[in-house]
């Protein structure tokens, strides 16, 4: 077997990053800490390029001839043992590597290198650039430890990193109240899903007797003891099992934002771009998509009910989403909400798969989308960011006409809106189309959806793409009459075009990859054939969506604002995105804080501290009480002395006497 | 044998050990007061040595308690001297009534 040992320094290299930056990034290394962030980050991206090779490529062979078959086997590269309890209770550390660790590791590194890269210019000059490389580093390492984790207590505590790294780049610029609240929203409500993922870890590891994966995969889809116990208690009419596995997939639910946890993330662009392309966008939010394909053998194979929750609460996300996404005018906004809708098409594309073979075809796609995803919404977040460098703003309202300006932003974004909105030869269409087929074959109505929200997609991002790049002059003179957009940052910096051409060719290429050939449910390569003319469906709509686009935004008119007062109510409904935010607030504040809130905080300020305030005052009556005995005086004392003496004489002779 | 009761001599020490407790609580002066402590300390040798004659006549245990109640009591007094003297020292007076400074 091939050794593997060296995939251990791919998260350690950003965790050294980490703690260099922050003990010294303010001071001694405040001026390479960018250089070193990204050096870092770069060993670990070719580190992990090289796993891949080895993996996949000339790893295959050696695998292969163990295996007796062309099938990727899970390898476990390294193991010791961080805490023992008990012989049968221990807390493993553990590096795993199958395909869909391998694929995110890749991923993962390759876009925080980008992410690295970009940020050399677009935050040079920060105050704390280094605490900002610090933070960065950290969460690459928090990220490619999550991935590579071979146990799901492992992976809950790199999740909780994950989620504490995020919070903090959120809430980077913490001069601003509006960061500050969305920092606090991200943490909470991610808490408030974590809560679940805990308990539900909880049930799984305690019937399955184990918290490695390959351990509880293998006992909890075969007629095991543990299934049987785990498959015979039920609690409120449905077997633990079932309980577990969705209370996991709360958790992912709110990583990943789906209905009706994805209030954070659209708040969550408050941070700076290159964060929300990293954390938002391309790694951090396809953790709850990694989790279910990581427990994927145990869903499809012991619990189908709670593989159809994952589906359709990710079809009705990615629906609900693309909606909400056609009304926002904020550009950050926009791609939060087509983010949140194609993490609703990976996990409704693991939600129609089945375990292995042909059927597996879903769960392969929704790798293949969430590997082409983090590509091309990493390269329209980077887009975004140097837009917004050189307008200074977030409103799509105050941009325009910018295609001559940013004459190499402009291809790159539209060779990612092309991707996302499944155009061939991008690589959006080929995983899009295999999502869609998926769907498909198995459930009609989530077909229908996907179908739609793709024609809904291209919509909005071609909306976004005409708004800022076309339509008009009124952009042009506006960016020329700042005298400070155009002149002071001048051309783009070589640090943020370059990471642009990098990801726009992997958009461009991506698709072109025999994903299906890697990365599978079962490790055995399948071949995917997706028929021409079930093809014409979906980019038929995305060009229809592409075409409205350019009708209503492609030159300046007030079509878009007479056909949002032709329907009124419904379009102030999806601008206000349905009200969520009002009714978690009114639920929040008017009936959590009514009716829990301040009957504790009664009970506190009157019961618990009348309580201490009762005790307190009771000793201070005491002794005001006798404090006077305390006179001073010697003689007093030698009274009390010979009263005491006297009174334990009387006691000692004529009471106790026996 | 014609012998003083033993009564008679606790009655003594008693009457002694009241004496020396009235000085004590109310005398004013610091060396009266010691001299009351005194009274009360020579009381209770008075007791040890009655109860050692009367009780164990064939031991010593009572009188040696004796010679280390008196060797004790010199002790306190030179160091009860010594407080006073520096008490004078800052106060010039050595009444109690006036070193009542140590109170709540």
């Amino acid at each position: 077997m091939a050794n593997y040992n060296y995939i251990a320094w791919i998260p350690l290299l950003p965790l050294a990053g980490f703690v260099l930056l922050g003990l010294f990034g303010r001071r001694r290394f405040r001026g390479f800490s960018g250089i070193l962030g990204t050096g870092l980050i770069l060993a670990a991206a070719l580190l992990s390029l090289y796993a891949a090779w080895q993996y996949f490529g000339a790893g295959a062979g050696a695998a292969g001839v163990t295996a007796g078959g062309s099938a990727y086997k899970p390898i476990l590269a390294m193991k010791f043992t961080w805490l023992s309890f008990s012989p049968g209770l221990s807390i493993d550390m553990s590096v795993l590597l199958d395909p869909i660790s391998v694929m995110m590791i890749v991923v993962v590194s390759l876009v925080s290198l980008m992410v690295h890269i970009f940020s050399l210019g677009y935050m040079k000059g920060e105050e704390r650039f280094g605490t900002y490389y610090a933070f960065l580093s950290l969460f690459s390492f928090s990220m490619l430890g999550l991935v590579l984790s071979g146990n799901i207590f492992q992976l809950f505590i790199f999740w909780e990193l994950v989620g504490c790294s995020s919070f903090l780049l959120i809430g980077y610029y913490y001069d601003r109240p509006s960061a500050v609240a969305a920092s606090k929203k991200a943490f909470i409500v991610t808490r408030f899903a974590d809560l679940g993922f805990l308990i539900g870890i909880l049930i799984l590891s305690f019937y399955g007797e184990t918290l490695d994966f390959g351990t509880l995969i293998h006992r909890l889809t075969t007629p095991s003891p543990q299934f049987l116990s785990i498959t015979s208690a039920s609690f409120l009419g449905f077997s633990l099992l079932s309980w577990g596995l969705t209370l996991v997939f709360i958790g992912g639910a709110g990583k990943s934002a789906m209905f009706p946890l994805h209030v954070w993330l659209p708040d969550a662009m408050e941070g700076p771009t290159p964060v929300s392309a990293l954390i938002h966008a391309a790694t951090m939010v396809v953790a709850g998509v990694y989790l279910v394909a990581r427990l994927f053998p145990v869903f499809s194979l012991s619990d189908p009910p709670a593989l159809g929750v994952v589906a359709y609460v990710g079809a009705f996300s990615a629906l609900i989403a693309a909606i909400m996404a056609c009304t926002q005018t904020d550009i950050k906004r926009v791609l939060a909400y087509s983010t949140m809708s194609q993490i609703g098409y990976m996990m409704f594309a693991l939600g129609v798969s089945k375990y292995g073979g042909e059927g597996g075809l879903g769960y392969m796609a929704s790798m293949f989308h969430l590997f082409t995803h983090a590509g091309f919404k990493a390269l329209l977040f980077l887009c975004a960011g140097v837009i917004i460098h050189r307008v200074h703003s977030n409103e799509m309202n105050a941009m325009g006409g910018l295609r001559r300006q940013l004459p190499l932003t402009h291809i790159c974004c539209l060779i990612a809106c092309l991707a996302i909105s499944g155009i061939p030869p991008f690589s959006g269409f080929f995983s899009k189309e295999e999502i869609l087929l998926a769907a498909w074959q198995s459930n009609k109505l989530i077909y229908g959806v996907g179908l739609f929200t793709s024609g809904l997609t291209a919509y909005y991002m071609f909306r976004l793409y005409f708004s800022i790049f076309w339509r008009g002059p009124h952009g042009v003179r506006q960016a020329a009459g700042d005298p400070g957009a155009g002149d002071a940052h001048g051309s783009t910096p070589v640090s943020m075009n370059l990471p642009l051409v990098v990801l726009a060719l992997g958009a461009l290429l991506a698709g072109l990859i025999p994903f299906s050939h890697f990365v599978t449910s079962d490790g055995e390569p399948i071949d995917t054939h997706t028929p021409l003319s079930f093809s014409i469906a979906p980019v038929a709509l995305a060009l229809a969506g592409i075409g409205l686009a350019a009708w209503l935004y492609g030159t300046m008119s007030d079509r878009p604002r007479r056909l949002a007062s032709a329907i009124g109510g419904l379009y102030r409904l999806v601008y206000h995105t349905f009200y969520i935010d009002e009714i978690y607030a009114f639920i929040t504040k008017k009936i959590l804080f009514n009716l829990v809130g301040r009957p504790a905080a009664w009970i506190d300020r009157n019961i618990v501290d009348g309580l201490m305030n009762g005790l307190a005052s009771f000793t201070a009556w005491i002794s005001a009480l006798i404090k006077g005995m305390q006179s001073g005086k010697m003689q007093d004392y030698a009274l009390y002395f010979f009263t005491g003496i006297a009174g334990l004489a009387v006691l000692f002779i004529y009471i106790w006497k026996n | 044998m014609n012998q003083i009761p033993l009564t008679h001599i606790l009655f003594v020490s008693t009457a002694l050990f009241f004496i020396g407790m009235y000085g004590l609580l109310t005398r004013r002066n610091l060396i009266t007061m010691l001299m009351s402590v005194e009274l009360i300390l020579n009381s209770v040798n008075i007791n040890f040595v009655a109860f050692n004659r009367y009780l164990y006549a064939d031991k010593l245990d009572g009188v040696f308690f004796t010679l280390f109640i008196i060797t004790i009591a010199a002790a306190e007094a030179a160091v009860a001297i010594a407080i006073m003297i520096h008490l004078y020292r800052n106060l010039n007076s050595i009444d109690v009534e006036q070193t009542d400074e140590m109170k709540f």
